[in-house]
């Protein structure tokens, strides 16, 4: 389906042309734009409707993640004794817990887009985009309660004398991984949520590939502790970066380096659009295969 | 310029038939590994024939449908299940794009396929409307400014900051159409949602759309309620297998929709019949004329085997001159299947004139139509050059419907029985005494 929505001089003035196909690389970000009200009351209800007929409402945002701190720490701390790059256990884990969470709760959720909204998409039109975006802000928001949880048991750790050292330049910095990691978290949910579409099998490797990559990734070692001629394997993942720029901005250690964050950038890029461009593709003639 | 605001060209979707790919990723890439080393399908199971055609057949739910609707113009779509009233809505709706063709529109168009989607149980009657006037395409300050007007007209006001979950399913639907009802597009495409709620609600409803087209904005309305279409459109489309199959007034619609229905139930009536497949009456040897096909047709001139009391219908003949005739008669009869009686058989007029070798048809118009509504078959026969050329005793079959338009119209139209119907003239009643004096 394209739709032109500007004024086609050749013929009379259409508003909207209904076609086949429409190009590749149409994305249509405008009506996404003008559809923006959908999108906060998606965002709103998300947030609303999930803790509902609950006992602690929204305390959960925060007991997810301090309970699976918990878990870390007794568990690959104490006893794993996995080093933490000399920083105190519980914000080593923590960090990497509530920077993952992001990415992994984007993924998972944006993966469900398709097969979740059918009934929704398959009754009324509205740019598609604006549910997988509508997770990204929603999940956003529980990050920032996460993350200031986090900053909070920074401080205390801070004043009760560890070893902390905030490096601010990066911290200035840090919207930026947030967005990297945004865009990595849609783009592979896209792609995922596009294929589901055909092949239900995905959705089961999802959870399950989202956990397995966690391993992957520094959450819960340093790049440090790997020997180094296999540090290339997890300085592969583009998560790798991200999550040590974070532990380095914030409690002061971690293997930052711009290059290896520059690949992870441009991966996300990459990502991000292939992504766009499937559900693009996806999203005209889905209804007829789900 | 013309005021032309949907312009639908060409229109055309198909569906694939059975299951798409295999499934699974993992049958795909099997598959899709064996064909490109030329090696058979190795999902197959052995025996099983491979027919090359794994994505199965298309399914053409809409073929080549063209219309325009005018500005201001209140269509109707009718059809039977399956005619393609639905995907041609849901294209329309971009809900999904169509194989090809294409539909140009001018102004904002939303469409209703269904009241309440979006709406979340957990939300309240409040959050819900504002949800779901933006799924509808709403934004913000529209809503804030039809926010009373919609909960007015749903009654719901005590309730609004209740989850919706909590209201009765009447409360439901009446906030959800509220919310459709007050969208304000130019065009608005609305399916079957009036099929909702209680008779008072809607009643309601159908006033409402009644407003929306008054006040000039282009509807497009799919009903299978034929008492709604007929109170809210003038124009309507009657689909069938993925065409139009009559655009016009909304009670020829409704009548060709009847009569495909009918149809439907009574196994196929098309009204039309290849002759030359009957088998010939063994006895004419080297006939001088043949008949080859007969077409049954309405008052408008389409093709139809179902016909409702009273109405005309129109006989065409297509036959086949072997040898000049001078001398060209027909006979035309009609057997009642049901009692398997001949009812009657009349000649035609004579042709006198002369017809070289070649294919002809010729039309006749039984009119007034007698029949009483029943089964029945046309008898034909032929005579060319004073020679009796062939007989049918039996060939198309038609039905004959109770009229529509004579129910509860007069009451003593339950008098009426017997094998045929005739209206006679009657006089006047005449005084006995006056007349005497």
């Amino acid at each position: 389906m394209e739709l032109v929505e500007s004024i086609n001089p050749s013929e009379e003035s259409w508003d909207m042309v209904i076609r086949p196909q429409r190009s590749l690389f149409d994305l249509r970000l405008g009506e996404l734009w003008r559809y923006r009200d959908l999108v906060a009351l998606f965002v709103r209800r998300d947030f609303v409707a999930v803790y509902k007929q609950t006992v602690l409402g929204p305390l959960w945002y925060l007991i997810q993640p301090l309970l699976t701190t918990i878990t870390f720490t007794v568990i690959f701390g104490n006893i794993a004794s996995l080093p933490t790059d000399g920083l105190p256990q519980f914000l080593f884990y923590m960090s990497g817990t509530v920077v993952w969470s992001y990415f992994s709760e984007c993924l998972n959720k944006t993966s469900n887009t398709f097969v979740q909204n059918a009934n929704l998409f398959g009754k009324v039109y509205f740019p598609r985009m604006a549910v997988p975006v509508s997770v990204l802000i929603s999940n956003l928001i529980t990050f920032a309660i996460q993350f200031v949880l986090f900053l909070l048991f920074v401080l205390y750790f801070a004043l009760s004398g560890s070893d902390i050292q905030v490096h601010w330049t990066w911290v200035v910095l840090s919207p930026l991984l947030i967005a990297m990691m945004a865009g990595l978290g849609l783009g592979f949910g896209i792609i995922i949520s596009s294929l589901t579409t055909k092949y239900r099998d995905l959705r089961f490797l999802v959870t399950f590939g989202v956990q397995l990559l966690m391993y992957a990734t520094p959450v819960i070692y340093p790049v440090s502790s790997i020997p180094e001629k296999y540090q290339w394997i997890i300085l592969a993942n583009p998560m790798t970066p991200i999550v040590e720029a974070f532990r380095y901005a914030f409690l002061g250690a971690g293997a930052v380096e711009s290059g290896y964050l520059l690949y992870s950038f441009g991966f996300m890029l990459v990502v991000a659009l292939i992504g766009a461009v499937i559900f693009n593709r996806v999203e005209q003639t889905f209804m007829d295969t789900v | 310029m013309s005021n032309v605001v949907i312009s639908v060209e060409n229109l055309s979707k198909s569906y694939r038939l059975g299951q798409i790919g295999t499934g699974t990723f993992a049958n795909d890439m099997k598959l899709w590994w064996a064909k490109a080393r030329g090696k058979p399908n190795p999902l197959l199971r052995i025996g099983e024939t491979d027919h090359g055609n794994h994505d199965g057949e298309d399914l053409w739910a809409l073929k080549d449908v063209s219309f325009t609707v005018e500005q201001g113009e209140v269509m109707g779509i009718i059809g039977r299940n399956g005619a393609g009233k639905s995907t041609l809505l849901k294209i329309l709706s971009r809900v999904t794009a169509p194989t090809s063709g294409k539909v140009k529109i001018k102004g904002r168009i939303a469409s209703l396929l269904e009241v309440g989607t979006g709406f979340h149980p957990e939300l309240t009657g409040r959050e819900n409307v504002y949800l779901n006037g933006a799924i509808l395409g709403m934004n913000r300050r529209e809503i804030d400014r039809k926010f009373d007007e919609i909960v007015d007209f749903a009654g719901v006001e005590k309730f609004i900051d209740t989850p919706v979950k909590r209201f009765s399913s009447g409360m439901y639907v009446r906030l959800a159409f509220a919310v459709a009802a007050y969208l304000e597009p130019e065009i608005l495409v609305v399916d079957e949602v009036l099929a909702v709620g209680d008779a008072e609600f809607q009643k309601k409803c159908l006033g409402k759309m009644g407003d929306v087209a008054k006040e000039g904005r282009t509807v497009l309305f799919v009903s299978h309620n034929m008492a709604a279409i007929a109170s809210l459109t003038q124009q309507s489309l009657c689909m069938d297998g993925g065409r139009i199959v009559l655009m016009g007034s909304t009670s020829d619609a409704i009548e060709k929709y009847l009569k495909q229905t009918l149809g439907h139930a009574n196994g196929s009536q098309s009204g039309y019949m290849n002759l030359s497949l009957l088998k010939r009456s063994p006895n004419i040897i080297n006939p001088d004329a043949q008949f080859e096909w007969v077409c049954l047709l309405d008052g408008k001139e389409n093709q139809s085997g179902i016909f409702f009391e009273g109405e005309p219908i129109v006989i065409q003949l297509g036959f086949r001159i072997s040898r000049e005739t001078h001398n060209l008669q027909f006979g035309f009869g009609v057997r009642n299947l049901e009692l398997g009686v001949e009812l009657f058989v009349t000649p035609s007029r004579t042709y006198y004139q002369a017809y070289a070798p070649g294919r002809y048809s010729v039309r006749m118009n039984l009119s007034p139509n007698y029949l009483r509504p029943g089964k029945y078959s046309v008898i034909l026969k032929m005579f060319a050059n004073g020679r009796r050329q062939e007989t049918f005793g039996e060939s198309v079959t038609f039905l004959v419907e109770k009229s529509r338009r004579e129910d509860g119209e007069m009451g003593h139209e339950r008098w009426r029985s017997g094998l045929l119907r005739f209206d006679f003239a009657w006089s006047d009643i005449n005084n006995r005494r006056s007349q005497d004096a």
